[in-house]
C-alpha cells in the first residue's frame, strides 16, 4: 500500500508489460517507464507462455471462443465505421484496442451476474448472448431496435443477458451498479455486478458516490475502469493527480488492482478474483485495466487534432487481438486458413444483419409516446393525436 | 463586414474579451488544445495559454463549482458545458449556489460567470445530445438566459453577457452552429441583453421563436405569406428576463400569437409567454394563443424531425390562428 501512496504522478499512459518500444517510440509515449509496471497483473508473457501465478486456466474451447469473439468485435467495429462514413448509420463508438479488457471481464462474470455498461461494450453484450441482429437494429434505430429508435446508436439494452441500459451521461451507471449489487446483498442472493466506465468517468460525481456506497455497504460490485488513456481529447493526467486510478479505491476502503488490459488472460483472472471476493461477502473491487483507445473517441471525433498518429505505435504493438492470435497460433493450432474462414463467416453474418436492418421500417409514430409512463396520460394521448393527424416531416419515408 | 458562421462569431467574441479583460478564463472538457468538440474555442489555447484556456477533469459539478470560486476571487470564468444535456451534474452548483449567491450574501458576494453550452436538436443526437433545458434554468430566480439565432447576435450577446453583472446561461443552438452565416461587425460589438429582435414585421399573426427554430418560424411565415397571412416574427434572443414590451406591442397589433420552441410543451417558456400575454393584453386577443413545441417525451433519435416543431408543424398553427 505504501508504494501506492507515493505522490509522483504516473497515471499518464504508457504501455505496460512488453518492452518492445524503441527509444524514439518511448519518448513519444507520454509515460514511457511505468514505475508501477510490476504492480500490474499480467499473464501472457513475451515468450507466449502464461504466468502460472495469474493463469485463469481457461480451456482450449474457452480461449478459442474468446479469440473468435475478439475478431468478431473487431470486424464489426470496422464495418460500423464504414457504414457511418457512407451515411448509412448516424454514429458509432467502438472498442478498437480495448477488446481484451471488455471481453475478458465480461467472460469472467457468472451466468447470474449482471453488467452495468458504459457505451463501448457491445462486445460484452454479444458475449452475454445478445443477437447480432438486435445490435445492428439499434445501430439503424429501426422498428426492431430494442430501444425503439429512441436513443443514438450504441445505446441498446439486453436484459435477458443481464446487460443493462446504456446512457450517454458519464458515470451514472457506477452508482446504479452499486445499488443493484447492494439490493442483491440485502436479499441474500449471490450475484456480482460489473460496472464499466472510462478513466474520464473517475472524475464524475457518480464515481465517488458509487465507490463510497459500495465500500460502506460492502456491495458486491466490480468497478471496471477501462483506462484507455483519453477522455475524448483530454489525457489521463488531466483527470487526476493520483498516481494510479486503482489507488482511488483505497480511500473508500475498496481494494484496487491494476491489470494489463490488453492481456485477455490477465483480465479474466483479475475479474474472477473480484467476483470471488464479492461472492465471499468481502464487497467491491476496483479494477484499473490499462489499455488504449486506438481509434478516435467516436466517429464524430478526429484524433489527429490532438494526438499525432505515431504516438499510437507502441500501443499498436500491444494490440490485444494480435497478442491473443499469437497465443492461439502457438498453442492451439490456429492458422491462416482458420482465420480466413472465420473472417468470411463473420463478414457474411454482418452483411446479412445490415441488409435486414436496412430493410426494416422506422419505428411507428405512436412509439414516440409509449414508455414515457407505464400508461398514456391524457396530455400524451392528445399530443399523439396531434402528431398522427398533422403533416409529416420531410424525409420520413416509412409513414 | 466579415462573413462568419456562429462558431466563428462566438470564437471572435471570446478572443476579443480575453484580450480586453485579463480576468476572463475559459474552462471545460476538451476546450483547450483541441478547441472544443464543436471547435468554438479553437486557437484560444495557443493565444492565451494553459492558465486561461483550461481542459478540466470530466466533471460538470467540478467545472461550475470551481468557476464560482474563481468568480468570487475576481476572475470572470466562461465555462463551457460540452452539451447542455450534460449540465445536470452541475445543477446543484447552478441552482443552489450560482443563482442565489448575490441574494443570499446580501449583495456581498455576487458570483459572475457565463456558462456557454450547445443546445437543441437537429444533429441526430438522441436523448442526450439534443435537449433544450432553458425553462429549467429560467425557473430559478437569479439566472439570465440567452439564446442567439444569428452569428452577429451570438457575438454581440456573448460580449454583453460577459460584461453583465449577473450569471448568464448562454445557450448556443448547435444545429445552426455552421449553417447560420452572416455579416458580423468587426471588433468590439455588443447586443444588449433583454432586447428581442423583430426579424420580420407583419400585421396578422405574431410568431415568437429563438435559436434554431427562428429559421423554421421564418420559413413557415413565408409560406403563410403565400396564403395572404402577414406574420410578424420575433426572435426573443434573451430568454430571460424577456423583452415583454416588444411582445406586448406586437400582440396588441396582431391580436394573434404562436410561440415556437423545441423544449417539451408543458411548463416550457411558451407557457410563461402565453400567460404574460393573457395578463397584459387579454382584451387585444382575437384568437387563443398557440404553442408549437417538442412533445412531452424524451428527445428521440430516429423520429427527431417528427418531434421538432419544424416549419411543417408551425404553418398549420399560423393558419389556424389567423383564421380563427
Ligand atoms: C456528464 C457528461 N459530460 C460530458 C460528456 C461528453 N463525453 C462523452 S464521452 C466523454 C469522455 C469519456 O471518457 P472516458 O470516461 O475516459 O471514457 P472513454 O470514452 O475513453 O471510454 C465525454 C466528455 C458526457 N457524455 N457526459
Ligand atoms: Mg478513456
Amino acid at each position: 500500500m505504501t508504494a501506492l501512496l507515493q505522490s509522483e504522478s504516473r497515471t499518464s499512459h504508457a504501455p505496460v508489460g512488453e518492452n518492445n518500444a524503441n527509444d524514439a517510440d518511448r519518448s513519444a509515449v507520454r509515460r514511457p517507464d511505468d514505475a508501477l509496471a510490476g504492480d500490474v497483473i499480467r499473464t501472457l508473457r513475451h515468450d507466449g507462455t502464461l504466468d502460472p501465478a495469474h493463469d485463469p486456466k481457461l480451456t482450449r474451447d474457452e480461449i478459442l471462443g474468446l479469440y473468435k469473439l475478439m475478431v468478431r468485435v473487431r470486424i464489426l467495429d470496422d464495418r460500423l465505421v464504414a457504414l457511418q462514413r457512407q451515411g448509412r448509420i448516424g454514429f458509432h463508438i467502438g472498442s478498437l484496442g480495448e477488446e481484451a479488457a471488455i471481453l475478458g471481464s465480461a467472460f469472467a462474470m457468472r451466468e447470474n451476474d449482471w453488467i452495468f455498461p458504459c457505451y463501448r461494450e457491445f462486445g460484452a453484450a454479444l458475449l452475454r448472448g445478445m443477437p447480432l441482429q438486435r445490435y445492428v437494429d439499434n445501430m439503424f434505430g429501426n422498428a426492431n431496435d430494442p430501444v425503439k429508435g429512441r436513443q443514438m446508436p450504441d445505446h441498446y439494452t439486453y436484459k435477458k443477458g443481464h446487460f443493462g441500459s446504456i446512457s450517454s451521461p458519464i458515470g451514472t451507471q457506477i452508482t446504479q451498479a452499486a445499488g443493484f449489487a447492494w439490493a442483491a446483498k440485502i436479499k441474500k442472493e449471490d450475484i456480482a455486478v460489473l460496472s464499466y466506465f472510462g478513466d474520464g468517468a473517475t472524475s464524475s460525481n457518480d464515481f465517488h458516490n458509487g465507490l463510497n456506497f459500495a465500500g460502506v455497504f460492502r456491495a458486491p460490485t466490480i468497478f471496471f475502469c477501462r483506462n484507455n488513456g483519453w477522455a475524448i481529447s483530454v489525457p489521463t493526467e488531466r483527470q487526476t493527480a493520483s498516481a494510479t486510478f486503482a489507488e482511488k479505491g483505497i480511500a473508500y476502503g475498496v481494494p484496487g488492482v491494476r491489470v494489463d488490459g490488453n492481456d485477455i488472460f490477465a483480465v479474466v483472472k483479475a475479474t474472477r478474483d473480484a467476483v470471488a471476493r464479492a461472492s465471499r461477502g468481502e464487497g467491491p473491487t476496483l479494477i484499473e485495466a490499462l489499455t488504449y483507445r486506438l481509434s478516435g473517441h467516436s466517429t464524430s471525433d478526429d484524433p489527429k487534432a490532438y494526438r499525432p498518429d505515431n504516438t499510437l505505435d507502441p500501443w499498436r504493438a500491444l494490440d490485444p487481438l494480435a497478442r491473443t492470435r499469437r497465443y492461439v497460433e502457438q498453442h492451439l493450432g490456429w492458422n491462416d486458413d482458420a482465420q480466413r474462414a472465420l473472417e468470411t463467416e463473420m463478414d457474411a453474418e454482418i452483411k446479412a444483419a445490415v441488409a435486414a436492418a436496412e430493410k426494416t421500417e422506422l419505428p411507428s409514430l405512436d412509439s414516440l409516446f409509449e414508455d414515457v409512463f407505464a400508461s398514456l396520460p391524457w396530455h400524451l394521448e392528445e399530443q399523439r393525436e396531434e402528431l398522427r393527424k398533422g403533416p409529416r416531416a420531410k424525409g420520413h419515408g416509412a409513414h | 463586414m466579415p462573413q462568419m458562421n456562429m462558431v466563428q462569431a462566438i470564437n471572435d467574441a471570446l478572443r476579443i474579451e480575453m484580450r480586453r479583460d485579463h480576468r476572463v478564463v475559459v474552462l471545460g472538457e476538451d476546450v483547450g488544445k483541441v478547441g472544443g468538440v464543436f471547435r468554438v474555442t479553437q486557437g484560444l489555447y495557443d493565444e492565451f495559454g494553459d492558465d486561461r484556456v483550461i481542459d478540466t477533469p470530466l466533471s460538470e459539478g467540478g467545472i461550475i463549482g470551481t468557476a464560482i470560486g474563481m468568480a468570487l476571487y475576481g476572475l470572470v470564468p466562461v465555462p463551457e458545458i460540452q452539451f447542455s444535456d450534460f449540465i445536470f451534474p452541475a445543477y446543484d452548483q447552478i441552482v443552489s449556489e450560482l443563482a442565489k449567491y448575490r441574494y443570499r450574501s446580501g449583495g456581498e458576494y455576487p458570483a459572475k460567470l457565463v456558462i456557454r453550452t450547445p443546445v437543441g436538436g437537429g444533429i441526430r443526437g438522441g436523448h442526450y445530445h439534443s435537449q433544450s433545458p432553458e425553462a429549467q434554468f429560467i425557473h430559478v430566480a437569479g439566472l439570465k438566459v440567452v439564446c442567439p439565432a444569428s452569428p452577429a447576435d451570438a457575438k454581440g450577446l456573448l460580449l454583453a453577457s460577459i460584461r453583465d453583472p449577473d450569471p448568464v446561461l448562454f445557450f448556443e443552438p448547435k444545429r445552426i452552429y455552421r449553417a447560420a452565416k452572416g455579416e458580423v461587425p468587426e471588433g468590439d460589438f455588443v447586443v444588449p441583453l433583454g432586447k428581442a429582435n423583430v426579424v420580420k414585421p407583419g400585421v396578422h399573426v405574431t410568431v415568437i421563436a429563438w435559436g434554431a427554430m427562428l429559421y423554421e418560424a421564418l420559413e413557415a411565415s413565408n409560406q403563410a405569406g403565400k396564403q395572404g397571412i402577414d406574420c410578424e416574427v420575433i426572435d426573443l434572443r434573451t430568454l430571460w428576463p424577456l423583452d415583454i414590451d416588444t411582445i406586448i406591442a406586437s400582440v396588441k397589433k396582431t391580436g394573434r400569437v404562436v410561440v415556437v420552441h423545441e423544449a417539451p410543451k408543458s411548463c416550457g417558456l411558451g407557457g410563461e409567454i402565453v400567460s404574460l400575454i393573457n395578463e397584459k393584453a387579454f382584451l387585444h386577443l382575437e384568437a387563443p394563443p398557440k404553442r408549437v413545441t417538442g412533445f412531452d417525451t424524451p428527445f428521440p433519435y430516429t423520429l427527431e424531425n417528427e418531434y421538432l416543431p419544424l416549419a411543417h408543424r408551425i404553418l398549420p398553427a399560423i393558419v389556424e390562428t389567423a383564421r380563427y
